[in-house]
């Protein structure tokens, strides 16, 4: 069969096969670009970067002139970013299990519950929200939720210090994992929000009046319809927000101690995340700490790919055969 | 098709006149509205009880928002309002203490697409009304064979009740639905153009699903399609609009309003005229 494109249908066609290539042209860029410049720091450490817990960067000669000395010194360089890893992974984790619960609460509640005047507004705010800058996360939680969130890990740590990472050893909650989390969650909210009320709000509106029909209420109605039905949407958000969770940066910088240690000790004050790192060292590494740096954005990319990866595949999965 | 009922009681009149003792469903003066939309204008019919009863007309003459009003669905649209009685024997369904989940448990709803609960297995849309009402059943597995064998469909999913409903041709979805209904054991059963989605094969198999429920229960079912009622129903009901509300125009044995009915615009209608 051969199909005739109009003059129009074939411009259209290049105009937006050029838009879909320029994306993945960039994505291939950017990948190699990282892969270019952290292929020294692979090559020095190899795995040990990924798994390690030192950073030490040999300084430059501050007067310039590389004497044999600092050369034999830059070699006792060592980078690698394990503590950030799990940091990262530590931090985004707490803001998930906090922001998921309390989005599809407060998705439910705009979809089915809120009079229609509260409706407008809140869908407004929400999106407001998600378009704030997470630098203003970080200076209200550092000035606002700190104490707030030092109460929470206090009351924690004394109900539930008998479960390790409830436990810590020195008293001081502020800059911790936890309270980091929070403030991330509060970051994470209107983003999964806003997406799980999209997809409540896509039910099949038949569907819930089955549900009526059968003589359900409105909560059996969520619980066996809307719940099972958007599932894998919220999910599919819930990814969207660990993915910005995973790469926050300023909120993180500004919110957390950065220590090379593994910590399972989330009320601790000490934790790290890849992103923030990069952030904090960038602006006075040596070259050579530029390379390790870039190839931890390299490490956090692969991280970032992997989660959307696993998302797709869930999301998959629990699509219901139709 | 049968319709021993029709053949009995042709003198049944369906217009409400005071009798105390009906039983059945029931509907005095109905009237709907949508804000101030004004959609249907005082309907009274009577469906006696076990019988099949068609509700027949062109499309926006307000039939669908009739038979919303005789389970209590049409409270769900937002501005929607009603006025007058509708009975289940002789009680006003509509009354301020009564809890419209425990009617909707006596008055069923069969919808217009087939819709099974995508999450939910075959058996577990069968027995999703029993949880969702939170009613007290042991014999789980009998209520499904009994379900699925009186809506038609045992046959054919016995071996898979644990497959999704969605798997289900579009008739056998619409059966599955059926069966969801009955298991909470309505006395009335209301069916929105349950076969307008469905191929000539699937809707036969329905229709005589139907017929046999009317040996246990009542059905109303509306229906665009003239064989169909003439097919499936013992009275049918003939609704109209002038561009205002819509209304009855009149309701008696099917073969009647097929055959000789009292007005001339239901003649017409039924002869293909015009809809």
């Amino acid at each position: 069969m051969v199909v005739v494109y109009s003059r129009a249908d074939k411009i259209f066609r290049r105009i937006v096969t050029a838009g879909a290539l320029t994306s993945l042209m960039l994505l291939g860029l950017i990948a190699a670009f990282l892969i270019f410049r952290s292929w020294d720091t692979f090559s020095q450490f190899g795995f040990k970067f990924i798994t390690g817990s030192e950073w030490f960067s040999a300084g430059e000669d501050p007067l310039g002139g590389a004497t044999t000395a600092l050369v034999e010194a830059q070699d006792a360089s060592v980078f690698s970013i394990g503590p950030m890893i799990v940091g990262s992974l530590v931090v985004a984790l707490i803001a998930m299990f906090l922001a998921v619960p309390l989005s599809v609460g407060g998705a439910l509640y705009i979809e089915f519950y809120a009079p229609k005047g509260i409706y407008r507004v809140l869908v407004t705010l929400l999106d407001l929200a998600a378009a704030i800058p997470s630098l203003i996360f970080g200076l209200w939680g550092i000035q606002i939720f700190t104490p707030i969130g030092v109460r929470w890990a206090t009351l924690l740590n004394d109900r539930l210090g008998f479960i390790p990472i409830f436990s810590v050893e020195f008293e001081n909650f502020a800059r911790s994992p936890f309270v980091a989390g929070c403030v991330l969650a509060a970051l994470v909210v209107p983003i999964t929000t806003s997406v799980a009320r999209e997809v409540y709000s896509r039910t099949p509106r038949d569907l819930i009046d089955t549900c009526f029909a059968l003589g359900g209420t409105k909560w059996g109605a969520i619980r066996s319809v809307v719940i099972p039905y958007g599932k894998s949407g919220v999910i599919a958000g819930a990814m969207l927000g660990l993915g910005r969770a995973l790469g926050e940066t300023v909120a993180i910088y500004l919110m957390l101690n950065l220590v090379f240690d593994y910590s399972n000790e989330i009320l601790d004050s000490a934790g790290g995340n890849v992103a923030s790192m990069i952030a904090l060292k960038f602006g006075e590494a040596t070259d050579k700490e530029i390379s390790a740096l870039i190839a931890a954005g390299l490490v956090l990319f692969v991280i970032t790919l992997i989660v959307n990866m696993i998302a797709s595949s869930i999301v998959q999965r629990s699509t219901p055969r139709a | 098709m049968t319709q021993q009922n029709a053949d009995t009681t042709t003198t049944v009149p369906q217009r409400a006149d005071a009798a105390p003792d009906f039983r059945g469903l029931e509907t005095r003066g109905a009237h709907a509205w949508f804000g101030t939309h004004h959609a249907l204008a005082d309907v009274s019919l009577r469906f006696p009880e076990r019988t099949v009863t068609g509700l027949i007309g062109p499309s926006g003459c307000g039939k669908s928002t009739f038979i919303r009003l005789l389970n209590r669905m049409h409270e769900f649209i937002p501005s929607a309002a009603m006025a007058g009685e509708i009975l289940l024997n002789g009680s006003d369904i509509y009354d301020p203490l009564e809890d419209p989940a425990s009617i909707r448990l006596k008055v069923g709803m069969v919808f217009q697409k087939p819709n099974p609960f995508p999450a939910m297995t075959i058996r577990e849309n069968v027995l999703a009304g029993i949880k969702l009402a939170h009613l007290k059943r042991d014999n789980h597995d009998d209520i499904v064979e009994q379900c699925l064998s009186r809506a038609g469909l045992w046959k054919e999913v016995k071996d898979r009740l644990g497959a999704y409903g969605g798997s289900l041709s579009g008739g056998q979805q619409q059966r599955l639905c059926i069966a969801r209904s009955l298991a909470v054991e309505p006395q009335v059963l209301l069916m929105d153009e349950p076969c307008s989605a469905l191929d000539p094969g699937s809707t036969l198999r329905i229709e005589e699903t139907i017929r046999e429920l009317a040996e246990k229960i009542t059905v109303v079912i509306v229906t665009h399609n003239m064989q169909q009622a003439s097919r499936v129903s013992d009275f049918c009901a003939f609704f109209l609009t002038d561009g205002g509300p819509g209304y009855l125009v009149e309701a008696d044995a099917t073969r009647k309003i097929f055959t000789n009915p009292g007005d001339s615009r239901t003649a017409d209608y039924v002869q293909g005229k015009f809809g």
